[in-house]
């Protein structure tokens, strides 16, 4: 059952100490206000999808048929906004709020990214390419990628040779990282590594495809009104609970004020039988 | 304090630690964790701190040399690490560098480090992180 990513700002990284002495290199991934601006649904527009939509856009930067589409899911314009193919039975209400407990300590994903431009690149940064030698007769081509084929036959470079051009600024996903810790709170998943694009960089987080989906992942989405209602019904359980506990409380101090009381008039009633009875020996002895 | 900074200060807090005020040049004790098989037990490491690396954030780290039995050892231990119990200064040394690689090329005579003889501990810092 597909399920919705996430929309993540890239804040940097950072390292982890573990009780155990280990070091954890984590990049830390920021979930700022990442709502549901659109449905996408099977009848509507032949597929299945929720838009996402994070951060904070000034209005007036904003372009009018935005604007329009903002003010239809009454959520705030966003910055930056992306879709999520999901089941149809995944799909989120429109307006609600993702949060950072989406993803699980210890769960693995799919980060993708813009990578870090490298503009035009040689062959060697490109594709790792050795170059040439730095003397035995080399003049000016030691960076560069040599032959490119063979003769008359082919008589023709071969398609997707590899050769100088432009390099980075692509859409990259690294696979199979391990989310190692989540602030719900502050809105912060720190995946274990490093993740595509530079600091600022906006990244989408997807359950890893190459792994066994975990049993306790959150269907459709940790939704922050989900988390609320949780909040609101663990603190109801409380306050009962405390109420219960006090009511008990009372109801024990009054049950011991009670045999308290029973205890007193017993005793009470005793020594007036014992009175009684004395008086009554003394009547008979006489 | 941007986000990264500010978790490394949290984190920093958490781990409890206090850093003794050292630097190149001093000797210093390295009290660290080393596990066999099950049970644990402290190694002591003592040697010259001939580089601090990356200040006192939770990336720095220091190289600490030895000569064991004839041979020059270097360890590099990250100041935060959870494998560290502790760190003494055993004696301050007067140079005027920063990293004392130089000293990888030096034996005996020639690789003393003479003593600071008006060693002042940084008073103001110790205040401001306490």
């Amino acid at each position: 059952m597909l399920r919705t990513g996430i929309l993540a700002k890239k804040v940097g990284m950072t390292r982890l100490f573990m009780e155990d002495g280990k070091q954890i290199p984590v990049t830390v991934l920021h979930i700022d206000n990442l709502q549901v601006v659109a449905q996408k649904t099977v009848e509507k527009d032949g597929y299945s999808a929720v838009q996402l939509g994070a951060g904070t856009a000034k209005v007036k930067r904003v372009s009018k048929p935005m604007r329009g589409h903002f003010a239809a899911a009454k959520v705030e314009p966003k910055r930056k906004m992306v879709e999520f193919r999901v089941a149809p039975e995944n799909l989120i209400e429109v307006g609600e709020e993702v949060i950072a407990s989406h993803y699980f300590e210890g769960q693995f994903v799919d980060v993708s990214g813009t990578s870090i431009g490298k503009g035009f690149a040689g062959a060697m940064k490109r594709h790792n390419f050795g170059g040439l030698r730095a003397t035995h007769g080399v003049s000016i081509s030691h960076r560069s990628h040599g032959s490119t084929g063979q003769c008359q036959d082919p008589g023709r470079v071969f398609k997707g040779k590899k050769m100088a051009g432009h390099m980075g600024s692509a859409r990259v996903t690294t696979q199979n990282l391990q989310v190692v810790r989540t602030d719900p709170d502050r809105g912060l998943i720190m995946v274990k590594g490093a993740v595509p694009g530079s600091k600022g960089g906006w990244v989408t987080i997807k359950d890893a495809v190459k792994k066994p989906t975990p049993e306790n992942v959150i269907y459709p989405a940790a939704l922050a009104s989900a988390a609320r209602e949780a909040q609101r019904l663990a603190d109801e359980a409380a306050a009962q609970a405390e109420a219960e506990a006090k009511a008990a409380e009372e109801a024990r101090l009054a049950e011991e004020a009670a045999a308290e009381e029973a205890a007193l008039k017993e005793a009470e009633a005793q020594i007036e039988a014992e009175k009684s009875a004395d008086e009554g020996g003394e009547n008979n002895e006489g | 304090m941007n986000l990264i900074e500010q978790l490394e200060a949290e984190q920093i807090a958490s781990l409890g630690k206090t850093l003794p005020d050292f630097k190149a040049g001093d000797t210093i004790r390295v009290g660290y964790k080393v596990t066999e098989g099950t049970r644990t037990r402290v190694q002591n490491y003592e040697g010259v701190c001939i580089s601090r690396k990356n200040g006192e954030g939770i990336a720095g780290s220091f190289t600490v040399r030895k000569i064991s039995f004839g041979e020059g050892v270097e360890r590099v231990f990250p100041l935060y690490s959870t494998n560290i119990e502790y760190i003494e200064v055993v004696r301050r040394g007067r140079v005027r560098r920063a990293k004392l690689y130089y000293l990888r090329s030096r034996r005996g005579k020639s690789a003393r480090i003479a003593e600071v003889s008006n060693y002042k501990p940084k008073a103001d810092k110790a205040g401001a992180e306490a």
